[in-house]
């Protein structure tokens, strides 16, 4: 009886830990052709996608199943195993009623919440924050940036 | 049939333990559930004594690990825009474009590279050393904290210090236990729309108490000595994968270590003396070094030519 229960837990982490769906927890994440953020981009998924992960390789899943169509590798840390719930509200009970981990999208500390707490703090300012938040420097300039430096070959 | 339930509790809570490690991912609760469900159904645990294992795996699950990338980068929205009531931007494009690009690429190599927004750098118009990582990876490192590099190399030192804080959450693990459970509960019962009055009131001062306990802890108290070292020793993997030299970190924290003042309210007042991080390091075999490249002196050099 011990024993059985023991396969039965090693059983449902097996479930949850090898391939099976996991959803895209970043706001944008991009596809690679091999595991390394070297590698080209091949495609992009948005917050909430739900995807099917396969082989795992130093850090990267390798994933199929997009809403796109497009395959490629993707970094741990822009997935995770909770289904991700924007909220219709019928949707999320069937849901919550299955046991599945959910993720609620938009609540808890959320864009609403931060226009909350500004109004009750009139003094800050998030223009800075915004302005930030844009400079993103496309990949592909990062590689050569870190060749120019003789950082990477 | 003979009932032995400590050992079957035991054999559960084993079994809970090794599927929870094995499996890594966050589902502790549906574990937890699916084995006492089972055990019930053998007639090896009561109907209570499963309630009571499942309430008290809910119960360890309120805590700033359970904070989703999207809320984390709320959270750290607000802690940026809370330390920039402090300080002002330095509107530099080219320094700051620099900046990013030292850090962006450093991040790639971060245990952690994808976060919600993504990690951002801006230079603070300051003389004070400092550099203050908000949760989510939002960034700000000051003028003066600059003055203090010679090489690339030890400007991606800092910078790869900081993305240690994010990638370990350490922002959000300086939000008391507490402050989450009763506003976050409220809507894992309720169905998902836009919260109304009380719920957004709750929810909001929540969120407030959160920021004060972050920027407390990034603006006066600074973290725990462990933290600290352990963001070094983020910074020093991820110096290395990039192709950096990790011994940077220890020269640049000899650099500091010249500039450091106990009485100031700069990275004096919230980190370990530089001493102390430095013995850390060398215990790892690290040593120190001011060697770079080039390439990489030439292009810093003419960035940092402007301050």
């Amino acid at each position: 009886m011990n024993k059985w229960i023991l396969m039965a837990g090693v059983a449902l982490a097996a479930a949850c830990a090898w391939g099976g769906e996991m959803s895209v927890q970043v706001r944008e994440g991009q596809l690679r052709n091999r595991a390394s953020f070297l590698g080209a981009v091949c495609g992009t998924v948005a917050y909430g996608d739900r995807v099917t992960v396969g082989q795992r390789q130093a850090g990267w899943f390798e994933v199929t199943g997009t809403p796109s169509g497009a395959t490629g590798w993707i970094h741990e840390s822009a997935l995770t195993p909770k289904r991700i719930v924007t909220g219709s509200g019928v949707d999320d009970a069937r849901i919550g009623a299955s046991g599945e981990e959910v993720a609620l999208a938009g609540k808890g500390f959320s864009k609403e919440v931060e226009a909350e707490y500004k109004k009750q703090n009139a003094k800050l300012d998030y223009v800075w924050v915004d302005r930030m938040l844009l400079f993103k420097i496309p990949e592909a300039q990062l590689v050569e940036f870190l060749q120019q430096g003789g950082l990477v070959q | 049939m003979k009932t032995r339930p400590w050992r079957t509790a035991t054999a559960a809570a084993l079994g809970l333990a090794l599927a929870w490690a094995l499996s890594g991912c966050e589902t502790l609760n549906q574990l937890s559930e699916g084995i006492t469900s089972l055990t019930v159904a053998s007639g090896d645990l009561t109907e209570d004594q499963a309630a009571s294992i499942n309430r008290s795996t809910k119960a360890v699950t309120k805590t700033f690990e359970d904070i989703t990338p999207e809320q984390e980068y709320y959270i750290g929205r607000t802690v940026a825009a809370t330390v920039l009531l402090g300080y002002q931007a330095l509107p530099a494009p080219k320094l700051n474009d620099y900046v990013n690009r030292v850090g962006q690429a450093l991040a790639q190599f971060s245990l952690r590279p994808e976060t919600f927004g993504g990690y951002r750098f801006l230079v603070l118009d300051s003389d004070e050393i400092n550099a203050f990582a908000a949760p989510g990876g939002l960034i700000l490192v000051t003028r003066g904290l600059l003055k203090c590099c010679d090489t690339e190399d030890e400007l991606a030192a800092v910078l790869a210090h900081e993305i240690g804080h994010v990638e370990k959450l350490h922002g959000l693990r300086a939000i008391k236990t507490g402050r989450l459970g009763s506003a976050l509960s409220t809507l894992a019962v309720e169905s998902v729309k836009t919260l109304g009055g009380e719920q957004l009131a709750e929810v909001t001062k929540a969120f407030d108490e959160s920021i004060n306990d972050i920027t407390g802890t990034l603006m006066n108290s600074g973290y725990s000595r462990r933290l600290e070292f352990e963001a070094d020793g983020c910074a020093v993997d991820i110096l290395r994968k990039a192709g950096y030299q990790p011994g940077a970190l220890i020269s640049m924290l000899e650099n500091m270590q010249a500039n450091w003042q106990p009485t100031r309210m700069d990275f004096a007042a919230t980190h370990p003396p530089p001493g102390d991080r430095i013995l850390q390091l060398k215990r790892r075999g690290l040593a120190a070094s001011k060697e770079t490249s080039a390439a990489r002196q030439k292009r810093f050099d003419a960035m940092l030519r402007s301050l």
